[in-house]
């Protein structure tokens, strides 16, 4: 931890790891941390539906923020394979024109046991990513459904990214993330239809209740809008009635994250099995759980 | 249960034959293994640079064009210098037999050519975890003359 505070790589790579595998308490900032100024904020997070082009935008923004002066660290999730535990990691690809920079770090992360779209360790992660300088953290989730609205837990931005010639709809409407978004880009504008997905998804927005967000056309492989897509990002305000449900969001993940880590999780499954309820099983747990802070 | 073991897969070089580092990243990945791939075209000091942010424990370098010759040696000898002696290195492609030694010596653990079955990558991989655990270092700064097949 010291190592990584001292700006040493390694070091931050060995912390993050013990991060992951839950080898790591709470993170103190380091004695000398200077906390950002109010106004900016930190972690942008990147969800839409898996081939839309997240990574590829997402190199297009480091490219932006570095050029500014920041110090980039990315977070890309990916699924863990609930077979057998494995997982191809494969957001680095995109991102051959970061790769060497000093001033990006860069780490693939799989979803292990948890089912979200972004495991609960992320948030510890970026935690320290900041303690340790790292100005700007994207965080690049999975894009699976339902599960996909978990990033509003700990981003401070969302940004939603769809593509034309999906053949489904909008993708992200169902999911209830497209009202949370605080900016929506439809990539992929050189391709047909790009300019149709944009007005559907203006549709299926004016439905909803809250104030929509601004919706851009880009192409992260001709560069088309992209500028404007950066600048959108540097601009963008949260969106009303969005911070709550952000809240919401962090709560729910810091619950989950607690059962998955309760050595109790095993036990509570087999009481599921056994016949008895999934609450009553529940129940003895946080029985247990207030017992060991009253211990405390 | 231990963490999973995080590996790069990655393409050193101008080499643009990626069907086997994908079979290989699948593979692992199919063995429960954590994989990252680089993709085509990396430097050596890019390599070295993501096997050090992705604090992977395993790096598989693959190479068809003929520049493993060069290009292997100089990645270990930057993971030495960069103080991760301990990552183990291994590699596949187009590699003549006659070329291998060099390449033990340099640090490489193992070299798989054409028609390497999953089983056995996958079986290295268990062997390299065994040793690991028994304490035995075989990463590619160790003093060790080790190397898969002997
Ligand atoms: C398919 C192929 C191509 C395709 C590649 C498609 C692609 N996206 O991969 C195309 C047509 C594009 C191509 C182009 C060229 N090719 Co070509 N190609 C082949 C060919 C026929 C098969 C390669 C292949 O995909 N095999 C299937 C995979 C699954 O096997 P593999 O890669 O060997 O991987 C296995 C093992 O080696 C090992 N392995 C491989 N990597 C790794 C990594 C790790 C970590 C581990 C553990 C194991 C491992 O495990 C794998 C599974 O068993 C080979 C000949 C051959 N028989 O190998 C020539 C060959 C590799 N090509 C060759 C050449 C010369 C070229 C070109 C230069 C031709 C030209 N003049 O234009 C170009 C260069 C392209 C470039 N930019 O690099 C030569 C290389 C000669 C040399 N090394 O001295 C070969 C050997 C043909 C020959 N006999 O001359 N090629
Ligand atoms: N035509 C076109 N293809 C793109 C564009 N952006 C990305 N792609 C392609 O879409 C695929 C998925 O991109 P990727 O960034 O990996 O998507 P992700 O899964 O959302 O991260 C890749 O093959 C890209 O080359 C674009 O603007 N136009
Ligand atoms: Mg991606």
């Amino acid at each position: 931890m010291k190592a990584a505070f001292d700006g040493s790589r390694r070091g931050l790579a060995r912390a993050l790891s013990h991060i992951e595998n839950n080898q790591m308490g709470s993170i103190e900032p380091p004695s000398n941390y200077i906390p950002p100024d109010k106004n900016e904020w930190q972690v942008l997070g990147v969800t839409g539906a898996p081939g839309v082009g997240k990574s590829c935008l997402v190199d297009k923004i480091i490219q932006h923020w570095i050029e500014q002066g920041h110090k980039v660290a990315i977070l890309a999730v990916d699924p863990t394979s609930p077979v057998t535990g494995g997982a191809l990691l494969g957001d680095r690809l995109r991102m051959s024109n970061s790769d060497g920079e000093e001033s990006v770090y860069f780490r693939s992360i799989a979803t292990r046991k948890h089912g979200g779209s972004v495991p609960g360790v992320v948030a510890k992660m970026l935690e320290l990513l900041i303690f340790c300088g790292w100005t700007k953290c994207i965080v690049e989730t999975v894009g699976a459904g339902q599960g996909e609205i978990r990033v509003a837990a700990i981003a401070d931005r969302i940004l939603l990214v769809e593509a034309p010639g999906r053949g489904d709809g909008v993708q992200a409407e169902k999911a209830g993330l497209i009202e949370l978004a605080d900016l929506i880009v439809v990539n992929k504008s050189d391709l047909d239809g790009a300019q149709r997905t944009a007005d559907e998804i203006r549709q299926a927005l004016q439905v909803g209740a809250t104030s929509p967000p601004q919706i851009l056309l880009a192409s992260a492989a001709t560069g088309e809008g992209i500028e404007e897509m950066c600048v959108s990002i540097d601009q963008m305000v949260e969106r009303e009635g969005s911070s709550r449900a952000k809240l919401l969001e962090r709560v729910k993940a810091v619950h989950e994250q607690a059962l998955l880590d309760s050595p109790q999780l095993e036990n509570i499954l087999e009481i599921v099995a056994s016949g008895t309820s999934a609450e009553m099983a529940l129940q003895a747990l946080d029985k247990q759980s207030q017992q060991n802070t009253q211990k405390e | 249960m231990a963490a999973p073991l995080r590996v790069v897969v990655a393409k050193p070089g101008l080499d643009g034959h990626d069907r086997g580092a994908k079979i290989v990243a699948r593979a692992l990945r199919d063995a429960g293994h954590e994989v990252i791939y680089t993709g085509l075209r990396r430097t050596p000091e890019q390599i070295v640079r993501i096997v050090m942010d992705e604090d992977a424990q395993l790096l598989g370098l693959s190479s068809l064009s003929g520049a493993h010759a060069h290009l292997f040696p100089i990645i270990c000898q930057l993971l030495v210098e960069a103080e991760m002696g301990d990552v183990v290195v291994f590699g596949g492609g187009i590699i003549p037999t006659n070329d291998r030694p060099a390449l033990y010596e340099a640090g490489v653990r193992a070299v798989f050519g054409p028609g390497t079955t999953s089983t056995e990558i996958v079986e290295f991989i268990e062997t390299v975890t065994e040793k690991t655990n028994s304490g035995e270092s075989i990463g590619c700064g160790a003093k060790t003359d080790w190397h898969w097949g002997q």
